[in-house]
């Protein structure tokens, strides 16, 4: 117990400008800056303060994807994390790998490091599913506190303050619990090179989906990706009866 | 200058080069600046002026942090939190 368990995972930078491929299978990722999805900041940031706290001994960061997914996993250690694991997914199975199988490997990962918490960033900004933490509670039939902008340790529950439509909810969960994380959680600490190279001496364990009984057959298939349409640039006019003659030109009245 | 304090500025140079790694107008940008800014002050001999300037460069670090943070924050935001933005426009809502 006293272990928190923290999902990173590696998108495309969120300040690059994504291009569709020219068959249109996906989005070129080749030679295009990744870093950790910013969400997922936010959710190591609010692990390690935890622990800081004193609250909870061990952050373990984790990351499911190819060779490149440990670059994100040493990120997280340099924010504080205790240490890594790498599930090591390549290839086509890398391609489909979606929110449902990575929720069964985190629930296995849950259950086998015997987590009381596991924290997620709310979706990643390359998929945008906003899946993963509520499968993965599912899975481990785990209360959830999702979109949370604030999380409170009470004894053995959890006070999350979550960001909903008409405003904030505040809800009292019993641990062990999965929370994902919104925007106003907290500040993520950027990454030092001197804490990058104290990271360097922390463990990353390696394993396959296979090692925890987990099938990651996807069953979606992806058709077709395209860009959004492109927006038509918008005509001005001098005066309002110009306004009012465009409007009937076009039959909107 | 003393060993101690030559390994700071080395440091604190190594810091700045990684930091300016993300640097919005361009590493090479970021690297003639830094580069320029300490070779101002290569010819500086007395120890609490070089503290000075040392400390004045951890300054600069956390300043970088912030405003790589500012950056990421602002187009988060913006791409997630439309709703919030609009109605603070009032636009988009029906009124209640």
């Amino acid at each position: 117990m006293s272990r928190v368990l923290v999902g990173v995972k590696r998108v495309i930078d969120y300040a690059v400008k994504v291009r569709v491929k020219p068959d249109h299978s996906g989005v070129v990722t080749d030679g295009v800056k990744h870093s950790m999805n910013p969400f997922c900041e936010i959710a190591v940031e609010e692990a390690v303060k935890l622990k800081e706290k004193k609250l909870f001994k061990e952050v373990v960061a984790v990351s499911c994807g190819p060779a490149q997914a440990t670059e994100t996993i040493r990120t997280a250690l340099a924010m504080g994390c205790d240490r890594g694991i790498h599930v090591e997914v390549t290839g086509k199975d890398y391609e489909s790998l979606g929110p449902l199988q990575v929720s069964k490997i985190f629930a296995a990962l849950a259950k086998k490091e015997e987590a009381s918490l596991v924290i997620l960033g709310k979706q990643a900004i390359d998929d945008d599913c906003n899946q993963t933490g509520q499968m993965t509670a599912a899975l481990l039939d785990w209360p959830q506190g999702t979109f949370a902008s604030e999380v409170e340790i009470e004894g053995d529950k959890v006070k999350v303050v979550r960001e909903i439509d008409g405003g904030l909810e505040t809800i009292k969960i019993n641990m062990p619990a999965v929370v994902t994380a919104d925007l106003r959680l907290n500040t993520p600490r950027y990454a030092t090179l001197p804490n990058i190279m104290k990271a360097k001496k922390k463990k990353i364990a390696n394993m396959k989906p296979a090692d925890l009984g987990v099938d990651i057959v996807s069953r979606l298939e992806v058709l077709r990706v395209d860009e959004p349409p492109t927006r038509l640039a918008g005509v001005k006019v001098e005066t309002v009866d110009d306004l009012v003659a465009k409007l009937k030109e076009s039959g909107t009245i | 200058m003393a060993n101690s304090l030559r390994s700071e500025v080395l440091t604190l140079y190594r810091n700045l080069l990684h930091l300016g790694r993300e640097y919005p107008k361009g590493t090479d940008y970021f690297r003639e600046c830094l580069k320029s800014a300490f070779m101002k002050n290569k010819d500086v001999k007395d120890p609490t002026e070089i503290r000075k300037l040392v400390d004045q460069g951890e300054c600069v670090i956390k300043e970088l942090g912030t405003l790589y943070y500012l950056r990421e924050y602002r187009d988060m935001k913006k791409i997630y939190h439309k709703r919030e933005l609009l109605s603070l426009l009032n636009i988009g809502r029906s009124t209640d």
